[in-house]
């Protein structure tokens, strides 16, 4: 080890010390302070342990010692050579006894099972048929790496569910800021339940849009496509506007549910949220949908409104 | 100048209304077993318990504490948060029998361990479990015993899981064999942690999943509007751009903060005021351990020119500062001449300038100094990060502080990042970098398409010159790693015959941390051989700053020309940084090798040297 043979080294650097104080370049060292009187009685002390322990005097660099400025001392001296000022002790048994004991290796946290749920829409509003209600959640399970996503997503009006849907999906990360997602996604409503197989993906896109996309295949050839996209506008670090954008897509049409192929509906919301904290924050937000394309023509048949604005007040958490 | 504490104190800081930043008065341990101060006891009349001699009894437990309001369970050593001082003499040998007296009832585990930071001894005591042994079982009792072969200020914590951020950690004062480099009267420990009340375990998962937590500082809509107004709309919308493209934020300077933590000195919260009296007149060394998990400081004691004296126990030749930035695990000896006033105040603010620790030195107890505002808030800019040229963090130097002027801060950005279409690190035009930039960094091919690398430095620098983010032309005279010169001969002298070059990477978003974009437990063990002189290259490819601490040897720190300059066990690498050092393998065993911010080596950013014959 080293303070054994430190000794002598920085005895010999503190007596230069002094010295080279009193001829200090200070062009190079403005910042050092002269040396103090206190500095010499470290030097007997380490004079002893000179004698004990030093077996690499080295005599060679006294000579070089006198002439040092501060910019050799403590670094360039002397010429680097092959064999070091302190010798490398000479192991022993017992140093290798102790060396590699066995061990049942390191727990580290770096493969801990991390969970996560979040709503991120938790809403309700006064629509003309009784009180709305709509979710957005999504959970995961897993590692930095790979996860078990759970997500959801539904509308219950006055007490009766118009729509609903759940994904089980697995997901890997596979770029910087990108998981790749694949599972099944099962409707519950509107119409007799369905299931698909999904294949999406999950991330951050360049100035910090969230984005979910996800492209369905059912039976029968049916396909359908599903995008997320928002966004975080800070008021201030607690007052946040959530701009959010959710658009459908169908490859079929789907006379059962009113839905012709193309895409079928679009929500733009724009959510403000208070954060009381990180985990729990209250919204109000403004909600518009629409029909789009021959979907909003089958409605109209039908003699529904294509579009619908609604004023939401809910609740963001997460934990 | 001094006030007493009656009157309060002399500035209002922001934070001053919130009980948890100072914490409580009487905080601290709430049952603990009174040890009684040996000879070598240090000259102190604070609280702090010490232990000198050569054989030592440490129970390690659970003790409840109580800094905020809410009492918590903490990982005590003899049922004193933080553990008692240690005091042992070089050339002596120890002995150290810790026992594991967790309760089966504590969330924390049934195993412990003690690690002795900086300190050179064998593999198998140097107490990191499965490493160097397979830890402390609840019941048991191992028995550390080794020769002390150096001096000066160190400290120790436990090595397993969470256990050092629940609380055991204390300082390790090593008396050399001879005299002492620099004459004192007086000598204090001043410890410097943080303390959260949420279980560190729940801390990790909070950060798996919100990583940006505690970053209550991110730029708003006003924070646009008035730069639009001082710099311009294109050059804000720009710089905008710019983060938005690498999806980080200029205002993330610490994954946590005073949001979670507590700042504690001597286990003290500011308003409990630790204090160490002094005579006017006398020398007081002041030996400085950041023993926090997460939290970097940035200490002073306004009216006091600080000498630094030492560095990670290490002497080197003294230089007088107003101020320093005390990396997590570094330790600095100080020593003040308190005269003409009857109370200092010792004022640590953390990095991300969202608290403070305070205590005081005065001339009898119950006094107290003004306390300090803390500072502004620095905005990372993308020459911090080395995204810039290597100049450009000195350009930031020559202009008011960077909170300050925040305008300026987008045309500065602007400056350095033209030419920057990048995705987040990869510089597709290198050419249009200003000049003095190095040649582009090479990273290894482990971080490409590696989804826990989320940024890549450009252009690095070793900045050994930089007094750091939050700390340039602040008016005050602030320490820099150049500034710090053995006081001692490179005590190898062989120039290294190989490079390691590793980088450090991460993913802010997952909270992901590695060498290499490889975490610990993918990782295959580094190796060295025994009595080779090598030289480890660090690049720092993250936004974060990084204390990298290497068990067992030594981290020679080089200067820009190669050569030795500062012998260290921690070697702090804020972002944009690229630094070497010199390790001489003359410990032979298996050895940990991480980062020192806990929850990073947590992550992952962490290695098993295995120096082999």
């Amino acid at each position: 080890m080293s303070a054994r043979g430190l000794g002598p080294i920085s005895c010999l650097a503190l007596l230069l010390h002094g010295a080279i104080a009193m001829a200090q370049d200070h062009s190079h060292h403005q910042v050092l302070q002269p040396a103090t009187a206190e500095e010499h009685p470290e030097e007997p002390g380490r004079g002893e342990e000179h004698a004990t322990h030093d077996t690499s005097p080295p005599p060679s660099d006294q000579p070089e010692t006198p002439p040092m400025n501060h910019t050799a001392m403590g670094h360039t001296m002397p010429p680097a050579s092959d064999q070091p000022r302190q010798p490398i002790p000479v192991l022993t048994d017992a140093d290798r006894d102790a060396a590699f004991p066995s061990v049942s290796g390191h727990a580290a946290g770096d493969r801990q099972l991390v969970s996560f749920v979040e709503f991120n829409r938790l809403e309700t509003w006064n629509a003309d048929e009784g009180t709305g209600l709509f979710w957005d959640a999504r959970a995961w399970t897993g590692y930095d790496v790979n996860k078990l996503w759970l997500r959801t997503e539904g509308e219950r009006i006055d007490g009766s569910t118009e729509s609903a849907d759940i994904e089980l999906l697995y997901g890997r990360a596979v770029a910087r800021w990108w998981d790749l997602v694949a599972g099944v996604r099962h409707d519950l409503e509107p119409g007799e339940s369905q299931s698909w197989a999904a294949l999406g993906v999950i991330g951050l896109a360049p100035q910090k849009l969230e984005v979910e996309a996800t492209a369905y295949i059912g039976d029968s050839g049916r396909t359908a496509a599903r995008l997320e996209v928002e966004y975080e506008l800070l008021l201030t670090n607690r007052l946040i506007a959530q701009p959010l954008v959710e658009l459908n897509l169908l490859g079929k049409d789907d006379p059962e549910r009113a839905q012709a192929a193309g895409f079928t509906t679009v929500e733009a919301g724009l959510r403000l949220r208070y954060e009381f904290n990180r985990k729990l924050a209250p919204y109000v937000g403004i909600v518009y949908e629409r029909a789009l394309g021959d979907t909003a023509d089958l409605r109209r048949l039908d003699g529904n409104d294509i579009d619908d604005t609604r004023v939401v007040a809910g609740l963001r958490m997460w934990f | 100048m001094f006030r007493d504490s009656r009157f309060g104190r002399g500035g209002v800081p922001p934070l001053s209304r919130r009980r948890f930043v100072q914490g409580l008065a009487a905080g601290g341990v709430l049952a603990g077993t009174s040890w009684p101060r040996s000879l070598w006891a240090l000259k102190s009349d604070s609280e702090q318990q010490v232990l000198a001699g050569t054989n030592f009894d440490l129970v390690i437990g659970e003790t409840a504490v109580n800094f905020t309001g809410r009492t918590r369970p903490a990982i005590t050593v003899n049922g004193s948060l933080p553990a008692p001082v240690l005091r042992w003499r070089e050339g002596t040998t120890v002995e150290l029998r810790v026992r594991n007296a967790i309760p089966e009832s504590s969330s924390r585990g049934h195993e412990t361990s003690i690690h002795w930071h900086g300190i050179l001894l064998p593999a198998n005591m140097d107490g990191v479990p499965g490493v160097s042994f397979n830890g402390i079982g609840r019941g048991e009792t191992y028995r550390y015993r080794f020769e002390v072969r150096q001096s000066g200020t160190y400290w120790y914590h436990s090595h397993s899981a969470f256990q050092e951020q629940a609380g055991l950690y204390g300082a390790l004062i090593i008396d050399p064999a001879g005299a002492e480099p620099f004459h004192y009267d007086r000598d204090y420990v001043v410890l410097l942690s943080d303390w959260a009340d949420l279980d560190p375990d729940a801390l990790f998962a909070r950060l798996k999943k919100m990583s940006d937590h505690d970053n209550f500082y991110r730029r708003t809509v006003s924070d646009f509007a008035r730069d639009v107004q001082r710099s311009g709309w294109s050059a804000t919308v720009a710089d905008r751009l710019m983060w938005g493209e690498m999806r980080m934020t200029p205002t993330d300077l610490s994954d946590l903060n005073a949001n979670t933590y507590t700042y504690l000195m001597n286990g003290t919260t500011a308003s409990g005021n630790w204090t160490g009296l002094f005579r006017s007149g006398e020398k007081v060394r002041l030996r400085f351990i950041n023993g926090s998990a997460m939290t970097y400081f940035d200490v002073r004691i306004p009216g006091l020119k600080m000498t630094v004296v030492a560095a990670d126990g290490q002497p080197v030749h003294p230089v007088s500062v107003d101020e320093f930035r005390i990396a997590v695990a570094e330790t600095y000896d100080v020593l003040v001449e308190p005269s003409g006033q009857d109370a200092y105040t010792i004022f640590a603010q953390d990095m991300g300038r969202t608290g403070y620790v305070s205590g005081t030195l005065g001339a009898r107890a119950g006094l107290r100094a003004p306390v300090p505002l803390v500072d502004p808030r620095p905005i990372l800019t993308m020459a911090d990060m080395g995204h810039g040229d290597a100049h450009s963090a000195h350009d930031a130097d020559t202009r008011p502080d960077a909170s300050q002027s925040d305008a300026e801060h987008a045309d500065h950005d602007m400056s350095t990042m033209r030419g920057m279409n990048h995705g987040g690190g990869a510089m597709d035009s290198m050419s249009t970098m200003s000049d003095g930039a190095d040649a582009m960094q090479s990273h290894p091919a482990s971080e490409t398409d590696n989804p826990l690398v989320d940024m890549q430095v450009m252009a690095p620098a070793s900045r050994l010159d930089d007094p750091g983010i939050g700390l340039r032309d602040n008016g005050r005279r602030v320490l820099t790693y150049k500034d710090l010169h053995a006081a001692f001969e490179d005590p190898d002298g062989r120039d290294p015959a190989r490079d390691i070059e590793l980088h450090l990477t991460g993913h802010m978003e997952r909270f992901a941390w590695s060498f290499n974009g490889i975490k610990f437990t993918d990782a295959e063990p580094l190796k060295l051989n025994y009595g080779e002189r090598l030289r480890i290259v660090l690049v720092n490819d993250t936004m974060m700053t990084h204390p990298i601490h290497l068990h067992g040897m030594w981290s020679d720190l080089e200067d820009d020309e190669g050569r030795f300059h500062v012998r260290k066990h921690t070697i702090d690498m804020p972002p944009g940084t690229r630094r070497s050092y010199r390790v001489r393998a003359d410990a032979l065993g298996r050895w940990a090798y991480h980062c020192h911010l806990l929850y990073h080596m947590e992550a992952g950013m962490m290695r098993v040297v295995r120096v082999e014959e």
